[in-house]
C-alpha cells in the first residue's frame, strides 16, 4: 500500500479522534460521556499495542506466557469494589492528580517521595511510550511494505509523534486544576478501546473462520509444527511460579501504571461506575484474548520457517491474502491502542513532573517571594511537559532502537512500576508505614531492578555474550543478574520482580517499624486508612497547631484560583463548617481546605510548602497526634452512643410525658370528682343543719313550719343516703368489684316493671308513656340492674318533659345479636355537643346550660357502667323532638360477658 | 325595711334562710339561679344579696360580675354562701367584689350576724 494513502487515512482517523475529544469536552457531563461504559472502556487503555501485536508474538514464540498479563487484572478486578473505591475516595477528597501526589500526600506531603515516584514512573514509562511509537512505525512499514527510514525527517513516525504530542498537550491541559476530569481525552480513549477490540475480533474471526476452518482446524494444523508441545505446557512447578509472579506483576500494574491511575482514579466521575467496570473490564480482556491464540498459531502455520516478526502476524496474514481493507483496519486498531496509551501516559507523567518535581523544587519559579510562579507558567510547563515527553520517547525509540520485542520492554516497565506497590498499598492499609520506609523501599527495589533488569538489558542491546550476565558481577556466581543468590529457575522478569519486591517490602516494613514517621505522616495515615470515616468532613481529621491568618491564606489562594473562585471556596468552607467569616484566625480545617484547593494545581507537596509559608506552625509531637486522633475516634464512638442513648431517652421521655399527662388528667378528674362529691354531700347537710338550727333556737316557730322543717330534714337525709349509695355503687363498678348476675329475661316485662313505681309521678305530671315493641323480647341481663337503668332513664325523661302534654315513648327492637332500647321524651332535648359528656359523673352540676334538676348527677354514669358490664352500649342521639337515650343488651349468653 | 335577695338552687336551704330573715324584718326576694337574681336586682335594688356559687345557667361568679358593673347597685352588699370552701374559691369570690364569703354548711346565726354587721 502506498505510504501517502495510508498517511491520508491516518490523518483522517486522527481528525475523527480530535473531533470526538472536542465534542465530548463540549458535552461536559452528558450521559454520553459520563457513564460507566465510557469509564470501563477508558480502563482498556491497559491494552496497548503490546496487547494488540505483542501478545500474538509471545503466543506464537513461547505459547501461553502471554496470558498472565491479562489474568492478573481479571483476578484482581472484583477487589476494585473495595480497594479502587477507597483510592478514589481518598483522591477525590484530597484533590489528588497523580499517583505521585497520592503517595507523597500519604507520607506527609513529602516533596522527596513525590519526586522519587515521578522519577520511577518516568524511567518505567518513557521506554514504554517509545515502544508504542516503535509499534506504530514498524507496523506502518509493514503495511506500506517500505523499509525503515534512517533519516528522521523521512520517517512518518516523526510526524505521527508530533501530531500526538500536539493533540495531547492541547487536550490534556485544558484545566489548571489537574484533578479536574478530562472528558474529551477519556471519551476519545474509550472510543479507541471500542475500535481496537472490534478490529481485533474481526481479524480474529477472519483468520479463524475464513483462512482456516475454525479453532479445531488451527489446532490440528498447529500441533504438527515443531515445538508445539513444549510451547504449550505450563511446564512444571518452576514455570508455574513464573506464571504466578507474572500474574502478581500485572495485578500491581493495573493499579499503579500512571495511565491506569489516571483513567481509573483521576478521571473517575462516579464511584459506582466501578460496579460496572468490575465485570465489564474482565469481559473486555477476555474477548480480546479469545483470538490471540488462533492468530498466533495461524501465523505460525502460514509463515513456518520464514523470517518474519511474529508480533506483526495480524497484519501479515491479511496482507498475505492481499486483503488491503483488513490490513489497514488492523493497523488502525493497533494505532488506536498505541496512541491512547501515549496520550494518557504523557498527561499523567507531565502532571507528575510539573506538580511533583518542577514546582516543589522551584524549577518553574519561586513558590513564594518576589517573582512567584504563575498559573500560566504551570499550564505551559504541563503543555511543554506532555509535548517533550512524547518527543523524548520518540528519540529513545530512534536512538536506542529497542531491539527487544514489545512484551519484554513492557514487562520491564511493569517491574519498575511495581516498586511502588509496598508504599502504595501500605498507604491504604497500614497506619505505621512511614515516609522513610517508603523512600528507602522504593530506592532499594529500584536499585535491584536496575541490577537485575535494566543493566543486563542495556548490555544485551549491544553485547549478548556479556560476562556480567553469564558470570555475575566481578565474577561472583551469587551476583549473576538473572540468577541472583542462585535462584536459577525464574525467567528474568519474574526473577527481577521477586527479588526487588522482596527487598522492597522488607525495607518498607523494617524502616517503618524502626523509625516512626512524623505527626503529619501519621495524620494522613489515619485519613487514608479510615477514609470512610472522614469522607464527609475530612478537614476535621487534619491535625494542625499554630497561628495563621485567613487573610494571608486567602491571598495565596487568590494567586492561583483568582479572586472569584477563592471567594466562592471560602463561602463553601464557611457554610460547611458554620464558621463566622469575620474570624481573623484560621484553624486546622481551613489550612487543610486551602491545601486541598491548591493541590489540584500544584501538587500536594507544593501546596503544603505554599500554605506553610504564610502560617506559623507549631510542632506537634507524634504522641500528641495519636492522642488527638484517638480522642477524635473515641469521640465519634461516644457521640454515636450518646446519640443512641439520647434517642432512647427521648422516647422514654415522650412515653413518660404521655403517662404523666394521663395521670395528671386522671388526678385532675379525681380532684374534680372529690370536689363535686363533697359539694354534693354538703348541700343536703347544709339544708339539714340550717333547718335543725332554726328548730333548736326558735321556740316561737309555728307548728306548720316546724313540721315542714322536720320534713326537709328527713328528705335531705334520704337524699344524702341515696347519694352515698350511688357513689359507692359507681365506685364498685369502676373498680370492678361490682358483679352482675345475668340470665335470660323478657325485656318488655322488665321495662313495664320499671315504669310501675313511677306511675304516680307520671300521672301527676300528666305524661303519656307508651311502649313500642313485641310482647316478648328476650335478652340476657341482670334484671335488677336493668330496672335501675330504665328507672333512671325514665326519671330523667319525666324530669325533662314539659309540664303539659309530656310524651315518653320506649322502643325495643331486635337487631342482630343485640336488643336495642330507645327512650324518647318530648322535652327540651340535649345539646349534641353534650351527647358524650352527659354520661360523665356529676355532669349536670358542672354544666351551666342545664337547669339543675333534682338528682345526684351520677345516674347516667352508673347506667353507663351497668350497660357496659353487660357488653352493651349506651348513648344519646338526636330525636325528632326532645331527647333520646339508647342502650343495647345482648340477646343471649353466647355473647361473652 | 331592708331588702335581701337570697340566690340558691336548693329550695330547702332557701326556706331556712327565708324564714330567718323574714323573722328579722327583712323584705326577702328569692332567686333560683343567677339569671333570675339579675332580673330581680334591676327592679328591686336589694341592700343585701346572699349568693350561692354553683348554680345552673349563670353561676355566682358571673352574677356578681354583672352586679358590680351596675352603678345603681354599688351600695348593695354581697355575701357568698357556698359549699366551695377552698382558699382559692374564697379568694376568687372576694376578688370579684363580694363583701364576705361564708361556707356551707353554715350557722344561720352567723349568717345573720354577718349580714347585720355589713348593713350597720
Amino acid at each position: 500500500m502506498n505510504s501517502i494513502v495510508l498517511l491520508i487515512i491516518l490523518s483522517g482517523y486522527l481528525a475523527v479522534l480530535f473531533f470526538i475529544a472536542h465534542w465530548a469536552e463540549k458535552k461536559g457531563n452528558s450521559k454520553w460521556t459520563n457513564n460507566p461504559y465510557v469509564y470501563t472502556l477508558s480502563l482498556a487503555v491497559y491494552c496497548t499495542a503490546w496487547t494488540y501485536y505483542g501478545s500474538i508474538g509471545v503466543a506464537a514464540d513461547s505459547g501461553l506466557t502471554y496470558l498472565p498479563i491479562y489474568l492478573g487484572p481479571i483476578i484482581i478486578a472484583p477487589s476494585w469494589i473495595l480497594i479502587l473505591k477507597k483510592i478514589i475516595r481518598i483522591s477525590r477528597v484530597n484533590k489528588i492528580s497523580s499517583i505521585a501526589d497520592f503517595i507523597s500526600l500519604r507520607y506527609g506531603n513529602s516533596r522527596i517521595v513525590g519526586a522519587i515516584v515521578t522519577i520511577i514512573c518516568l524511567t518505567g514509562i518513557l521506554p514504554y511510550i517509545a515502544l508504542q511509537l516503535k509499534a506504530i512505525s514498524e507496523t506502518f512499514h509493514v503495511v506500506t511494505k517500505t523499509p525503515t527510514r534512517s533519516y528522521i525527517l523521512d520517517d512518518t513516525t516523526t510526524y505521527v509523534a508530533i501530531a500526538l504530542a500536539l493533540f495531547s498537550s492541547y487536550y490534556g491541559t485544558r484545566y489548571l486544576d489537574a484533578s479536574e476530569k478530562r472528558k474529551g481525552i477519556v471519551t476519545a480513549v474509550a472510543m479507541e478501546s471500542v475500535l481496537k477490540l472490534v478490529f481485533f475480533v474481526i481479524i480474529g474471526i477472519y483468520v479463524t473462520f475464513f483462512i482456516f476452518d475454525g479453532f479445531d482446524d488451527i489446532y490440528q494444523k498447529a500441533s504438527l509444527l515443531k515445538h508445539f508441545q513444549e510451547k504449550n505446557t505450563i511446564g512444571g512447578l518452576p514455570q508455574a511460579i513464573n506464571w504466578f509472579l507474572l500474574c502478581v506483576l500485572s495485578m500491581f500494574a493495573i493499579f499503579l501504571l500512571p495511565r491506569q491511575f489516571q483513567v481509573s482514579v483521576i478521571e473517575n466521575n462516579r464511584e459506582n461506575h466501578i460496579n460496572t467496570a468490575v465485570w465489564l473490564f474482565p469481559l473486555y480482556l477476555f474477548i480480546f484474548n479469545i483470538f490471540v491464540y488462533p492468530i498466533a498459531w495461524g501465523g505460525n502455520i502460514l509463515f513456518d520457517n520464514q523470517q518474519v516478526n511474529s508480533d506483526t502476524y495480524s497484519l501479515l496474514i491479511p496482507q498475505f491474502f492481499d486483503n488491503k481493507f483488513l490490513t489497514v483496519m488492523v493497523f488502525l486498531g493497533g494505532f488506536s491502542a498505541a496512541i491512547s496509551m501515549i496520550v494518557v501516559s504523557s498527561i499523567g507523567l507531565s502532571t507528575m513532573v510539573t506538580n511533583n518535581v518542577l514546582i516543589p523544587y522551584n524549577l518553574l519559579g519561586k513558590l513564594r517571594g518576589d517573582d512567584p510562579i504563575s498559573n500560566k507558567s504551570i499550564i505551559n510547563s504541563r503543555k511543554v511537559g506532555i509535548f517533550s515527553l512524547i518527543i523524548l520517547s520518540y528519540l529513545i525509540y530512534r536512538f536506542f532502537g529497542l531491539d527487544y520485542n514489545l512484551v519484554s520492554i513492557g514487562m520491564v516497565a511493569f517491574v519498575i512500576i511495581a516498586q511502588l506497590a509496598p508504599a502504595f498499598f501500605g498507604a491504604l492499609y497500614w497506619r505505621r508505614g512511614s515516609r522513610l520506609g517508603a523512600i528507602y523501599s522504593i530506592l532499594i527495589g529500584f536499585s535491584i531492578c536496575i541490577y537485575t533488569l535494566l543493566v543486563p538489558y542495556a548490555i544485551g542491546l549491544t553485547n549478548s555474550e556479556s560476562a556480567f550476565i553469564s558470570n555475575g558481577f566481578m565474577g561472583y556466581e551469587l551476583l549473576k543478574p538473572f540468577q541472583l543468590f542462585g535462584l536459577n529457575y525464574l525467567q528474568p522478569v519474574p526473577h527481577a520482580l521477586f527479588w526487588s519486591l522482596l527487598f522492597n517490602s522488607i525495607t518498607y516494613f523494617a524502616v517503618s517499624v524502626s523509625f516512626k514517621g512524623n505527626y503529619r505522616e501519621r495524620n494522613y495515615a489515619e485519613m487514608f486508612v479510615d477514609i470512610n470515616k472522614y469522607i464527609t468532613n475530612h478537614e476535621d481529621a487534619f491535625i494542625w497547631k499554630g497561628t495563621a491568618y485567613r487573610n494571608d491564606i486567602e491571598k495565596v489562594l487568590i494567586r492561583f484560583l483568582g479572586e472569584e473562585r477563592t471567594k466562592r471556596a471560602m463561602n463553601i468552607f464557611n457554610v460547611k463548617y458554620n464558621v463566622d467569616k469575620n474570624i481573623e484566625l484560621a484553624d486546622a480545617r481551613l489550612v487543610k481546605f486551602s491545601e486541598n484547593l491548591l493541590t489540584g494545581h500544584i501538587g500536594t507537596a507544593s501546596a503544603r510548602i505554599l500554605i506553610s509559608s504564610v502560617v506559623k506552625e507549631e510542632k506537634i509531637t507524634l504522641p500528641e497526634v495519636l492522642k488527638i486522633l484517638e480522642e477524635s475516634k473515641e469521640n465519634i464512638i461516644i457521640n454515636k452512643k450518646l446519640t443512641e442513648t439520647s434517642n432512647e431517652l427521648k422516647e422514654i421521655t415522650a412515653k413518660l410525658q404521655n403517662a404523666n399527662e394521663s395521670l395528671m388528667i386522671k388526678d385532675k378528674q379525681k380532684d374534680e370528682f372529690l370536689d363535686t362529691v363533697t359539694h354534693e354531700l354538703r348541700t343536703p347537710i347544709t339544708a339539714i343543719r340550717a333547718a335543725s338550727e332554726i328548730l333548736h333556737d326558735d321556740d316561737e316557730i309555728p307548728e306548720e313550719l316546724k313540721k315542714q322543717f322536720l320534713q326537709n330534714i328527713i328528705s335531705e337525709s334520704d337524699r344524702l343516703n341515696r347519694l352515698i349509695d350511688k357513689i359507692l355503687d359507681l365506685e364498685k363498678f369502676e373498680t370492678g368489684k361490682q358483679t352482675i348476675n345475668p340470665c335470660q329475661n323478657n325485656l318488655v316485662e322488665t321495662v313495664e316493671k320499671s315504669i310501675e313505681p313511677l306511675q304516680q309521678l307520671i300521672k301527676n305530671k300528666g305524661i303519656t308513656v307508651h311502649i313500642e315493641s313485641k310482647d316478648k323480647i328476650n335478652a340476657y341481663y341482670d334484671e335488677d340492674r336493668i330496672v335501675q337503668v330504665v328507672t333512671n332513664l325514665l326519671s330523667n325523661a319525666i324530669k325533662f318533659c314539659p309540664e303539659k302534654e309530656g310524651l315518653i315513648s320506649i322502643q325495643i327492637i331486635e337487631k342482630d345479636n343485640f336488643i336495642h332500647t330507645f327512650v324518647h321524651d318530648n322535652g327540651k332535648g340535649i345539646n349534641p355537643d353534650d351527647f358524650e359528656a352527659i354520661f360523665e359523673k356529676f355532669y349536670q352540676s358542672t354544666n351551666q346550660n342545664i337547669k339543675k334538676p333534682v338528682g345526684s348527677g351520677l345516674g347516667l354514669a352508673i347506667c353507663k357502667q351497668i350497660i357496659e358490664h353487660h357488653k352493651g352500649k349506651i348513648w344519646a342521639q338526636s330525636s325528632v323532638k326532645g331527647a333520646c337515650i339508647a342502650f343495647t343488651l345482648p340477646k343471649n349468653r353466647n355473647i361473652e360477658i | 325595711m331592708k331588702k335581701i335577695l337570697i340566690v340558691d338552687d336548693e329550695p330547702n336551704i332557701v326556706m331556712s334562710l327565708e324564714y330567718t330573715f323574714k323573722k328579722n324584718n327583712f323584705e326577702v326576694f328569692i332567686a333560683r339561679d343567677g339569671q333570675e337574681a339579675l332580673d330581680i336586682v334591676k327592679t328591686n335594688y336589694p341592700d343585701m344579696i346572699i349568693l350561692d356559687v354553683m348554680m345552673p345557667m349563670v353561676d355566682g361568679y358571673a352574677t356578681i360580675e354583672q352586679i358590680r358593673k351596675d352603678d345603681n347597685l354599688k351600695h348593695t352588699k354581697v355575701i357568698f354562701l357556698s359549699a366551695k370552701n377552698k382558699e382559692s374559691d374564697i379568694e376568687k369570690g372576694l376578688a370579684l367584689g363580694a363583701d364576705a364569703y361564708l361556707t356551707k354548711p353554715f350557722s344561720i346565726k352567723k349568717v345573720v350576724d354577718q349580714v347585720m354587721e355589713l348593713l350597720s
